[in-house]
Parts: structure tokens; C-alpha cells; sequence
């Protein structure tokens, strides 16, 4: 993998171990995400994909028995540090859910405002221009620009989808992670994220779970490919998808398992 | 129609039938209270029996305002006292408490649950009635309230726990600090269900009377003062049903539709406040 020159936005997993209780998910994966890149992560169900990524913002160990060894850099600095706080952290890192997860009981507006009312109080003036520069990053300005003060439910689940994108992007995060966040859309909506991917890595570092191998094809720029707890391949991802170099990768990309 | 088929429906007629006269009976009973209330009491409401205080015995006239005034100052003031506990402990049980103290705090909620509620009241008259050296309504709403908080304390976590788990993530992953999760978006999309089991509370103490016995007494005149004895619905009832005197048995029909009226009206708003949140929020 070629060696980006701008360190900033970049992630790094070292030696990244994640457990739940004794038994690991994710075994001693290093692996680079270099600043302005989309890169996917596949693998079959159970790979320990959505492990990893849950790693990246400590959300793993928000869950029964989740811990981990290793390190995760961003910007250099290893987030598993113990001056670091993991609730400062997540506003550094943003993520979207299989699931559109719009907070049912606020508006749009308030949905999109909500992380950046949780990091302090801001001027009215601020919050509007903050919601609305979100909302137009996430493509979805247009379709609600006329109905902010609705219930967020209201939207379809495409929309709501990219009002999720939109809460995410809005404390203008560093990194953005992806966790399969087409599962549960149609293809035009799916088409939509996917697009939006291409825009969102001129501003960020996305890192994007999925299942669905043309998806990864078409929005990724570095593919990793894990399977049972293992990174068994990473690199560009024209060339881990035509020419793979382990026959693991081969086998799995060209349907045989999984 | 072979054999087992016919089998099936005559099955399936029997069980159909069996449960619709099970409901049937359910319901006649409501049916019937209510009916016998309106019949008997009905005809005692009047203005003065809102307005007025009972009169004094042989007289004719007056009213229960007392006891209006009186359940809604001790209702009031043990929801008061209740609410924020019992909430505060169901969102405690449903978010935090998967460890040992919640273990333990779920296990006394659910004894406390089935405890009498005339030990509660004996408990009341033991902790606060013998102390102040006096019967008083503080008392009595202190009784409720303990009645009330496990009951809020545990419908609460059950509606907290029927908040996806993903919302959760949604938010924690945005940098919400847990105890901001907690409220701001948990407690808040379960507000319907939170609010409901508040109101089934607080319509449930209000028909109480044992423990207002050793407690908030009875009074026959009028006070709002919380340190003096208080009368209350279910006690005036108490009190005129176990009367000699046919006005009072009257009285006492009245009172009893009056208070099933109020415990009524709070079922309905609760019903309507679910309305209200699932219209906005589907």
C-alpha cells in the first residue's frame, strides 16, 4: 500500500486485537487507512469486520466482555491511550449504523444538531449554518430544507439513512466510519451513499464495512479483506479484485464461500 | 371434510368460544360495577356534593369536597414524592443495573411490589406518624408514594428497555456521554410508555386505603394543612359504607363514582398521552 504523505486524518490499526471476553474477533490486524481514501473492509459474516471498525472509535468495548489489545493511531497518536477520553474520541471519529438510527423523538434539524449540542452551546447563527453545510454534504439539503422542523421519522429510509450521514458529519469529524450502511436501503438509495462516498473523501477518512463486493468495487480506493478474525489481504482495490494474491481472497471474491 | 379437519375446527370453534366468554366475563365485571355505581350514586351528584363539606350527623346536604380536596393533595404530593424516584430508579435498573446492587435493587422493587399495603401503612405509622406525634396527610402521601415506587420503578425499566439497542449506539457513538444517552435520548423515546406507567401509578394509590388508615386518618372538616389529618375519597367511602345512616350509604355510592370517575379519567389520558406521542412519532 502506497505510503500517503499527509498524516493528518489518518488511521492506523497496529497489532489491533479484539476480544469479547476470551475469545477474539479480530486477530492482530495492522492495517493503514490513509488520509482521503475510502477503504473497505469485506468478508463473510462473522469475519470480525464490524468488530474491527467498532474498534477504530471504542465503541467495542461498550459491549458485554469487549476489550482490546493494540493500538489505533489517528493523527499519530494512539487512541487506546489512557488520557484519552472515549466520548472526546467519538466526536473525533464519526460513524454511521446498518440501520438508519435517526433519534426518533427530535426533528431533523435537532437530529443533525445533536452532536453539536452535546459538544457545548452554540449560537443559534452557528447551529443553522453547522446543519445546513451537514445536511448539503450528506446530499440530502434539497429534500428537507423545507420540513427541518419535521420528525426525522417522516423520512424515507434512504433519507433518513443520509440524516444519519449528515448527525455524523456534522461536528466535523475526522474520520467517518461506514457500517454496512446500504443493508437496508434500496439500490437508489443505495446508489446515493455510495456516491456521496466519492464526494465525503475530499473532507474525510472513510473506512466502509460491507458485504456487497460491487459496492466495495465501485466507492473503494484500498479493499481489506478479513475472514475469521484475520486480515488475510489488503491493497488497492482494482488489484485485490483482479488479480488477489492469496487464494483465500480469490475464493471468496469470486463466490466460492461466504 | 375428513375426520381430522373437522377436528381441528370443532377445536378451534370450542377455544374461540371458551376465550370470548372468558373476555365476556372480564368485562361484565367492570360493566357491572360501573353500572351499580352510576345507579346508586348518580342521583346524589349534585353541586353541593362537590363543593360542600359533610354536615354534621341526622342532617341532610353537604358534600365530600374534603375528601376531593383531600386525595388530591395526598395523591398529588406522593406523586411527587414517588415519580421522580420511581423513574429514576427504573431508568437506573434498565441502563445501569445489570450488575449485583441492580440485581438486588430489582429483587426489593419486586418484594415491595407484593407487600400488602397495609404493612406499608403500618410501616408509615412506625417511621413518621409516631415520631410527629400525630396523624397527618404528609404521612399518608409518604405511604403511597412507597406503594408507588417500585411499580413506576419497574414499568419504567421495562419501557427503557424497549428502546433499541441501536439508538443507543447511535448516539454514543456521536459523543453523547452515557448518562446523556440515558436521558436525552433513551428516556426520551420511551417518555410514552414512562409517562403511561406513571399515570397507572398514580390512578392505582389513588383508590388506596389501608394505608391511609394509620396515616392521613380522616378528617371531617376541610384543611389543605399537610400536617394535620386529611380525609381522603377511599376513606370517606370507608366511613359512609360502614355507616348506619341510608344518607350516608348514599354518600357513599356517590363517592365511590366520583373516585372511579377520577382513576377513569387518568386511564384515558394515558391512553390519549400514547396517542399523542405515536401520532408525532409513528
Amino acid at each position: 500500500m502506497a505510503q500517503p504523505v499527509d498524516a493528518r486524518l489518518q488511521l492506523e490499526a497496529v497489532r489491533l486485537t479484539a476480544l469479547y471476553g476470551r475469545r477474539a474477533a479480530v486477530k492482530d490486524v495492522s492495517l493503514l487507512f490513509p488520509a482521503h481514501t475510502v477503504t473497505a473492509v469485506i468478508g463473510p459474516s462473522g469475519c470480525g469486520k464490524s468488530t474491527f471498525l467498532r474498534c477504530l472509535n471504542r465503541m467495542h468495548e461498550l459491549s458485554e466482555g469487549g476489550w482490546v489489545t493494540g493500538a489505533v493511531l489517528l493523527d499519530g497518536a494512539d487512541v487506546y491511550d489512557a488520557d484519552v477520553d472515549p466520548v472526546q474520541l467519538r466526536r473525533r471519529i464519526g460513524m454511521v449504523f446498518q440501520r438508519p438510527t435517526p433519534f426518533p423523538t427530535m426533528t431533523i434539524y435537532d437530529n443533525v444538531a445533536a452532536g453539536l449540542r452535546v459538544n457545548g452551546r452554540r449560537s443559534r447563527g452557528d447551529l443553522d449554518a453547522a446543519v445546513e453545510r451537514a445536511l448539503r454534504q450528506a446530499a440530502l439539503w434539497d429534500e428537507v430544507k423545507d420540513r427541518l422542523k419535521k420528525s426525522a421519522l417522516d423520512l424515507s429510509g434512504g433519507q433518513q439513512q443520509r440524516l444519519c450521514i449528515a448527525r455524523a458529519l456534522a461536528p466535523e469529524p475526522e474520520v467517518l466510519l461506514l457500517d454496512e450502511p446500504t443493508a437496508s436501503l434500496d439500490p437508489a438509495g443505495t446508489q446515493r451513499i455510495e456516491e456521496l462516498c466519492h464526494d465525503l473523501k475530499r473532507r474525510y477518512t472513510i473506512v466502509i464495512v460491507t458485504h456487497n463486493l460491487q459496492q466495495a468495487g465501485r466507492v473503494s480506493d484500498y479493499t481489506a479483506f478479513f475472514y475469521l478474525g484475520d486480515l488475510v489481504e489488503v491493497g488497492r482495490t482494482e488489484e485485490l479484485f483482479t488479480k488477489p494474491a492469496k487464494e483465500q481472497t480469490e475464493a471468496y471474491i469470486t463466490g466460492r464461500f461466504g | 371434510m375428513s375426520g381430522r379437519s373437522l377436528r381441528r375446527h370443532v377445536t378451534s370453534g370450542l377455544m374461540t368460544g371458551l376465550v370470548a366468554v372468558l373476555s365476556f366475563t372480564a368485562v361484565l365485571a367492570l360493566v357491572l360495577i360501573l353500572g351499580d355505581l352510576i345507579a346508586k350514586g348518580a342521583s346524589s351528584l349534585n353541586w353541593d356534593f362537590f363543593t360542600k363539606n359533610p354536615v354534621p350527623t341526622g342532617q341532610t346536604g353537604g358534600g365530600v369536597a374534603n375528601a376531593i380536596v383531600g386525595t388530591g393533595v395526598i395523591v398529588g404530593l406522593a406523586a411527587l414524592f414517588g415519580l421522580p424516584v420511581g423513574v429514576g430508579t427504573g431508568l437506573y435498573l434498565a441502563e445501569y443495573g445489570s450488575g449485583r446492587l441492580g440485581w438486588i435493587v430489582r429483587f426489593v422493587a419486586d418484594v415491595l411490589n407484593g407487600t400488602p399495603s397495609i404493612v406499608i401503612g403500618i410501616f408509615a405509622w412506625t417511621w413518621l406518624v409516631r415520631p410527629m406525634k400525630g396523624y397527618s396527610a404528609l404521612a399518608g402521601s409518604v405511604a403511597l408514594a412507597a406503594l408507588m415506587v417500585p411499580m413506576i420503578a419497574r414499568t419504567t425499566e421495562e419501557m427503557v428497555r424497549l428502546v433499541p439497542h441501536s439508538l443507543r449506539e447511535a448516539a454514543l457513538a456521536l459523543g453523547y456521554p452515557r448518562w446523556r444517552t440515558s436521558l436525552r435520548v433513551v428516556a426520551r423515546t420511551a417518555l410514552a410508555g414512562i409517562v403511561t406507567g406513571c399515570l397507572v401509578g398514580v390512578a392505582r394509590i389513588a383508590g388506596e386505603t389501608a394505608p391511609l388508615i394509620f396515616t392521613a386518618l380522616g378528617n371531617q372538616n376541610f384543611t389543605t394543612n399537610i400536617t394535620q389529618p386529611m380525609q381522603t375519597l377511599p376513606h370517606q367511602i370507608y366511613e359512609y359504607a360502614t355507616g348506619p345512616f341510608e344518607e350516608w350509604h348514599r354518600l357513599a355510592w356517590a363517592s365511590a363514582l366520583v373516585l372511579m370517575g377520577l382513576v377513569l379519567l387518568l386511564g384515558v389520558t394515558a391512553r390519549w398521552a400514547i396517542r399523542q406521542r405515536h401520532g408525532a412519532a409513528r
